[in-house]
Parts: C-alpha cells; structure tokens; sequence
C-alpha cells in the first residue's frame, strides 16, 4: 500500500468533533506552556507565538525555593491523608449500603448526598473557627479532615456503585466456607472492587487537589498548599507571569500522570459507578 | 434487582463515615445557625434577634442580585454543556486507543487545580500577552474582561465550558459503551435512521448518566467560586459576582457574621432542595428500570 493511501485513509479515521473540541481543549494549556518557558521580559515585551529562547529558568525558581515548592509538598500531605482516611471510613460504609436494608438508610444516604452538594463557601468561616478552637488551624490533618466533607460521600456512592456489581452470592459463599466477616471483606471483597477502589481514590484525590477556598482557609504557614502559594504570588507583585505559568504547569502534571492508571474505569467512576 | 436483607447491624458499618460527616458538618453549620440568629457587639456578646438576618438578605437586593446572576450562569452553562457533550460523546470512537487518547486528553481540563484554570484563562484572555484576548485586538474587536461586563461574563462562561464539558462527555460515553452491539445490528437490519438509532437506542441508555451529569454541573455551577474570583474578581462592579464569591466577601472581607450565616443558610436550603428533587427523579428512575 503506498504511504499517500494510509494517511488518507488515517485522515479519515480521524473524527473530526471531537478532534475540534481537544483542539479547544489544547490551545489554553499550550499557551501556559509557552508562558512557562518564556522570560518575563519575553512575555511583556512582545508578541509571539512561541518562546523565542525556550528557558527553564521558571521552573528552576520553583523547584529550589522552599516556599515554592514547599507548597506541593503540603498539597501532596494533606491529599494522601484525605484519601486514606475516605477510603478507610467509606469501604464499610459502601459495603453496608450495597447488601443491607437497615433504619433510615435512604435518608442516610441523601444526606451524604447532600454533603457532596453543600457550597464550600458556606462551610468557610465555621471551619476556620472549628479548627482554630481545636488547635489544629494550619496544620494538613485539619485540611484532610475538611475535605472529606464532600469527599467521603463522594467516595460512598462510587464504591457502593462498583460493590453493586458483585454478586451477592460470593458473601454467602464465603461465609460457608467459613471465612470471617473481616477476613473475607479483605482477602475476598476487597481484591474484587479493586477497580472500584482505584477510581474512588482517584476522585479523592482530584477534588481534594482541585479545592482551593477551604484549604487556604485553614492554612497559613506550615500547610500551605501550592494553590494558595500561587494566588498570593498573584495579588503580591502580578508581574512574574513566567514563574506563576510554570507553577500552572507543575500543578497539572500529577493529575495527568494519575489519570493514565484509571483511563479505563474513569467514564464509570464520573458516573459515580452507575452505569 | 438485588435484594437486600434487613440488618439493623448493617449501622456499625456506616456508623465511621457517620460520626466523620456529622463532625466535619453538623457541627459547623450549627456554628452558622447560631450566628444567624444573634448580633454582636464584639467581645464575644451576643444577643438574640431572631430572623432578623433572614428578613434582611431575603429582602436585599444584593442577595437578589447574586441569585439572578448564578441563575443566569448556571442556565447559560447547562444550555450549552449539556448539548455539546452529548454531541462528542457521539462522535467519539468507540474503543481502542483511539477512545483512550481522547478520555485521557479530555479529562484533563477536570484535574486542574480551580485556581490555576483561572490562571490559565486570565493569561490566555488578556489583551496584552494572552493568545485570546491579543487575536480578538488584532482582529479589530474590543475586548477586555476586566472593564467589560460583556467580556467578563463570555470569558466565564467559555471557561467553564472549557473545564467542565468534559465531564458531560465522560457520562454519556460512559452510558454509551454500556450499549451491546446488537442493539446497532438490530437497527441496521431494520433500516433505522441516525435519528430513531440516538431516539430509541442510544438516548434511553443516556437519560440516567445525563441525570447524573445535569444534577453535577447543576449544584458544581451553583457554587463556583475561585475560577471567577481569580479571573474577574467578581467584577466589573459586581457583574460577575456569584453567590459564593458574594457570601465570602459578606462572611470574611466585611466579617458580617449574622448577615453572612443567613445568606449561608438560604444558600445551602435552595440547594439542598434542587438536589432533593434531582434524587428523587433519580431514584424514581431506577425504580422503575429495576421493575
């Protein structure tokens, strides 16, 4: 076949919607791109398309000051903390939900709900003082447990989606087999959602990494995270547009390496695993 | 349809994610209807003026304001997600790598941090570095977000659809993968047209994920607040001030404690009451699919 023949016939292969709607999608985030590897001479001087003298300079003021890059590392903290601590509570909770009828179940459940739709908004000055009065302002154990007001009932209605596929019959029949509730639960359930579990993680830890009103609420110092590191960079010189895009750049880089592990569950999961 | 079996034991099983919500929810928002009924005259005294605060927001043109303006957002964003998604959603392939490319690029957008979407969109629209805003003046169009109330509100609004069609996408193609292929072959077979195939076959297996995906966007827009605040600020004037963006100015620019509760509580009841009616039509749904 010549090779004039197989890039037609790729031509066609390719759709076009979706090709135009990426193409949206794109165009913004190369244009932080470049920003990032433009000086800020370059970037205020003039008008180009692409960096002239493409630098890394902006990446290195991150990477080597601390209050830079401290700020990943406190968003990184307080993420992983979130995540575990939703999944722990939500996997029984999820289980209770998908195999039992029980007392005020379904009100239970909206209120959950009801959780994952409230405003953060709402929720910031009580925070703020819930947290102060207890001594926990600025540290990332308070930012985890603040989020898990919308992410533990996030957590619940997925993992409860996924456990609704297994049959129930497994349960009986481990429980013959003589397995204990606890025991099966781990080296039986468990392995079986695992999907589910991986796609549950992967929302907590998008929504906790997305958020930023709470988290810079109940943060000064010591748990900064990188968000508000950015919006103070903002509002404090609003010049440096290099450092800040590159700051942008690195904040999107975990995400796009965590989405290619779930690529396969990620529409079920957005579907809160009903589908 | 499973089912379930009675176990009131089933509890101890909910009672963690129980005592974590009520600690991380009720316990603050009785901090705010507390606020909500007292005024202060510093020094920690308070005393008790009922729903003073609530007549007063409910009656302020201010809360009027906002509440037209989330409105009008929230109506403008779901009238052009909705359908858009739905049209990629179709048109993208099926499966294979073709399939997976496009989820992962398209989630993308969904895994910025909120803050830096806005970064991204004040950098790209701005008249003097940004690609956006630097062709719409070449092009001879005057542009400008930050003077322009009209500017403000398409950069808002095509940023949010920058961010969030996805998500629309990602749950119809979601509904639509969980289409067996003989449902097509019985189309063709019967000669179906492209509009009885999306009518009959493929907006029925939609309609639940759809429901998900209007009632996320929905309650999602209906508390936006850094992605504006970092590109407007809320402004010009307060042309893209929405309720969140307003009740923190109320709550922590002006610290109007009694005032901002009662905003917080009317807030959280209208949606709190939309996403009641969305569960109920929901679960309604399932009901009926289950019978």
């Amino acid at each position: 076949m010549s090779t004039p023949m197989t890039i037609m016939r790729l031509i066609k292969r390719i759709r076009i919607t979706p090709t135009l709607y990426i193409l949206f999608l794109m165009v913004p985030l190369y244009w932080l791109l470049t920003m990032a590897l433009k000086t800020n001479a370059e970037i205020l001087g003039g008008f180009s398309l692409w960096p002239a003298n493409p630098t890394l300079a902006n990446f290195k003021t991150i990477l080597t000051d601390p209050s830079w890059y401290g700020g990943y590392i406190n968003s990184t903290i307080y993420v992983a903390l979130n995540t575990v601590i939703s999944l722990v509570v939500a996997l029984p909770a999820a289980y209770a939900f998908s195999r039992y009828r029980f007392m005020g179940d379904k009100h239970l459940f909206f209120w959950l709900l009801s959780n994952r739709m409230a405003p953060p908004a709402v929720f910031v000055l009580p925070f703020f003082q819930l947290y102060s009065s207890i001594g926990l302002f600025d540290t990332h154990i308070a930012v985890a447990l603040a989020h898990t007001l919308f992410n533990v009932p996030l957590a619940v209605w997925i993992l409860e989606g996924f456990m609704s596929g297994i049959p129930k019959e497994i349960d009986e029949t481990a429980q013959i087999d003589g397995y204990s509730f606890s025991a099966f639960f781990t080296r039986i359930f468990m392995p079986l959602i695992g999907s589910g579990i991986g796609v549950a993680a992967f929302f907590c830890f998008m929504f906790s990494w997305v958020e930023l009103l709470i988290a810079r609420t109940l943060t000064s110092v010591d748990a900064k995270p990188i968000a508000a590191v950015m919006t103070r960079t903002v509002s404090a010189s609003g010049l440096d547009w290099g450092v800040l895009a590159a700051a942008g750049v690195l904040t999107i880089v975990p995400g796009a390496i965590v989405i290619w592990f779930v690529r396969n569950h990620i529409a079920k999961g957005f579907a809160l695993g009903r589908v | 349809m499973m089912q379930k079996k009675l176990n009131q034991k089933a509890w101890f099983l909910v009672l963690p994610v129980f005592l974590l919500v009520a600690f991380s929810a009720v316990l603050p928002l009785m901090t705010v209807v507390n606020y909500s009924v007292q005024d202060s005259f510093g020094n920690n005294e308070f005393y008790w003026v009922g729903a003073e605060w609530f007549e007063e927001i409910l009656n302020s043109s201010r809360f009027h304001d906002a509440l037209g303006r989330q409105l009008l957002f929230s109506g403008i964003i779901l009238a052009i997600e909705v359908p858009l998604g739905i049209w990629i959603a179709l048109s993208m392939p099926k499966k294979g790598w073709g399939a997976s490319l496009c989820l992962v690029l398209m989630a993308l957008p969904l895994l910025i941090p909120w803050n830096v979407v806005g970064t991204i969109w004040q950098i790209f629209a701005r008249a003097d570095i940004g690609l956006l805003g630097h062709t719409l003046a070449a092009m001879g169009i005057d542009y400008n977000y930050t003077q322009n109330a009209t500017a403000a509100w398409v950069t808002v609004i095509i940023m949010d659809v920058w961010h969030w069609t996805s998500l629309v996408v990602l749950l119809c193609y979601a509904g639509l993968s969980s289409i067996p292929d003989a449902f097509y072959q019985a189309a063709k077979i019967d000669g179906a047209s492209r509009w009885a195939v999306f009518r009959f076959i493929q907006f029925p297996k939609m309609q639940r994920v759809l429901l998900i995906a209007v009632l996320l966007r929905f309650m999602d827009s209906f508390m936006i607040y850094t992605e504006p605040f970092v590109v407007t600020g809320g402004g010009p004037g307060n042309s893209t001030t929405f309720l969140s963006i307003d009740l923190v100015k109320m709550a922590i620019g002006q610290f109007d404690l009694g005032p901002a509760a009662a905003f917080s509580l009317i807030y959280f009841l209208i949606v709190l009451l939309l996403s009641w009616v969305f569960y109920t039509v929901m679960t309604a749904r399932d009901a009926e699919a289950g019978q």
